[in-house]
């Protein structure tokens, strides 16, 4: 479906202006972390001139009202050590209540399934209370909060696969002498990794992102980043902006890095996650 | 092997179990049943009946946030399942360069509501200021600030899903079609769409569930102001849980009626994906 040369020209053109302003937003946030703070409200679609141009104090200074290096550390650690706990864990749960056929494993899928579906704010405030006497309100205990809420798709994305790999390979592992152990790890888990790749993408950007989850829970001791940021609007009257956006920007860099790194995988997730969910 | 492996559940199903139990079915079933009672730290809970769901629809508040959050989600959905299924036509074209736009399209995505929220206030209030007002100044700017994030947001989600679909529609079918004498309009209504219907239904509840149940990018844009009027419902339930002492019966029956209102809409998913599938 080839159109005219001069009509894919005109579309190119079209494309290329859209994505420039799709870009535009960030570009301008970048743009205004470079003006003192009082030049940015009023003005933000100009570029910095000799009176307006901060170098580098607004990251200076958001940094340090945030505690930003801090943020990104703790935001890095709960990520990283939650999907790797969910991978981990979701799977052999999934090939579990798969292999495992009783009514117990049914009520158990069905149970996973259907908190799919619940909004946060359903369990927002209970699921606070619980985790507080149960002492998992640390950056550690927030890990298991995290596998319990990411089990019900991770749990249903895996279950769908280890539904098309044969039996018979397990089998032929068991009669090899492999326990189930040894059977999950070497033969099924080996099977799941383009599934584990898609539960890990999914996971890493709900995490990384996640704002009112980690606040309820560990908001007053540990920021990740999104609480540092949304910590800058605070209580104190008039927010100040050249911090603001500095930090934006700083949030945004390491979405970007990671995209670009692992785009390929990212997008392959995003559209299983989206047409499986 | 289905009975060895019985034996291993404590390492296979139980750290998943009790992580869900803690995290999503006790406070599930102890959420339900506070919505009836009346307290103020769940071990002082007070049976009371329906009066918190009186009170939950009794409250302006409420009602408003649930007509904002409806006029919202039916506003974006339309624009952002338009714009991403015209872009989707246009970049599988086989155009020049189509890679790298579907690359920036779909970037926004990938950023935190928070950060989104954050972005797009200094963005809509370097607009308004030339016309002398700000995004909090009245509900309907805050409203067409959200949609305008909402789709920025969701536009390159929803069309590398159909880029998808409209990518597994078989060329043959087009060919034949024009062959029979179909203009482009033509082959769209009558092959396209029909053969990626499937995909209009995945994209239209993505983008209804998300925008039904938004609250990071209501929170850091508007946080609900002017007084509430732009807060949408989850962010209503959280300003009744949070900031009215007293008032955590009534927050968790709006929340209840929240999670009823979202598990209508998965249902009605269900229910329309399943029936297509019969028919094929």
């Amino acid at each position: 479906m080839k159109g005219s040369k001069l009509g894919n020209y005109l579309l190119s053109f079209i494309l290329l202006i859209l994505a420039i302003a799709f870009l535009a937003p960030i570009f301008i946030v970048f743009m205004n972390s470079f003006k003192g703070k009082f030049f940015i409200s009023e003005n933000p679609f100009v570029l910095p001139n000799s009176d307006t141009f901060v170098s580098f104090s607004n990251y200076v200074s958001g940094i340090t009202k945030t505690g930003f290096i801090q943020a990104f550390g703790w935001s890095l650690f709960i990520t990283v050590s939650s999907v790797l706990v969910i991978a981990l864990f979701t799977s052999m749960t999934a090939w579990y209540i798969t292999r495992v056929k009783s009514k117990f494993t049914k009520v158990v899928y069905y149970l996973l399934a259907f908190s799919m579906i619940v909004p946060f704010q359903m369990v927002m405030f209970t699921m606070t209370k619980v985790a507080n006497i149960a002492h998992l309100d640390n950056p550690f205990g927030i890990i298991i909060i995290y596998l319990g809420f990411a089990a019900g798709l991770s749990v249903f994305l895996f279950a769908g696969f280890i539904k098309s790999i044969p039996i018979e390979l397990e089998e032929a592992a068991g009669i090899d002498g492999c326990n189930p152990i040894q059977t999950f790890f070497l033969i099924v888990f080996p099977i799941l990794k383009p599934t584990a790749i898609t539960v890990a993408i999914l996971n890493t950007m709900w995490i990384w992102n996640d704002y009112l989850l980690p606040y309820l829970l560990i908001g007053s001791e540990y920021k990740t980043i999104p609480i540092a940021i949304q910590y800058l609007q605070g209580g104190y009257g008039s927010i100040d902006m050249g911090a603001m956006m500095a930090m934006l920007v700083l949030a945004i860099i390491p979405i970007i890095v990671f995209y670009f790194t692992c785009q390929k995988y990212i997008v392959k997730g995003i559209v299983a996650g989206a047409v499986k969910g | 092997m289905e009975k060895r492996l019985k034996h291993y559940f404590p390492v296979f199903a139980l750290p998943t179990l009790l992580a869900f139990l803690a995290a999503f079915l006790i406070p599930f079933l102890l959420g339900m049943y506070l919505s009836f009672t009346e307290f103020t730290t769940v071990i002082d809970a007070k049976w009371i009946g329906l009066s918190n769901y009186f009170k939950a629809f009794g409250s302006k508040e409420f009602l408003n946030a649930l007509w904002f959050t409806g006029k919202f989600t039916v506003v974006s959905v339309i624009t952002i399942n338009l714009c991403a299924f015209t872009l989707a036509m246009l970049l599988t074209r086989g155009l020049r360069g189509s890679n790298l736009f579907r690359t920036i399209f779909f970037m926004p995505n990938l950023i935190g509501g928070i950060v989104l929220g954050y972005i797009w206030q200094l963005i809509i209030n370097g607009v308004l200021f030339k016309f002398g007002v700000t995004l909090t100044y009245d509900p309907k700017y805050g409203f067409w600030g959200l949609v305008i994030l909402m789709n920025w947001q969701l536009i390159g989600y929803m069309m590398i899903i159909y880029v998808a679909g409209i990518q597994n529609v078989p060329p043959e079918l087009i060919e034949a079609a024009k062959i029979d004498g179909a203009g482009p309009l033509r082959v769209l209504r009558h092959v396209i769409i029909p053969m990626v219907m499937p995909t209009i239904t995945i994209c239209l509840f993505l983008t209804i569930s998300n925008s039904f149940k938004l609250f990071d990018q209501n929170l850091a844009l508007t946080a609900g102001a002017p007084s509430k009027k732009t807060a949408m419902l989850a962010l209503d339930i959280y300003n009744t849980f949070y900031g009215k002492v007293g008032w955590e019966g009534v927050g968790q029956a709006k929340a209840v009626i929240f999670f009823v209102l979202v598990a209508v809409i998965a249902f009605a998913q269900l229910i329309i994906t399943r029936s297509k599938e019969v028919e094929s």
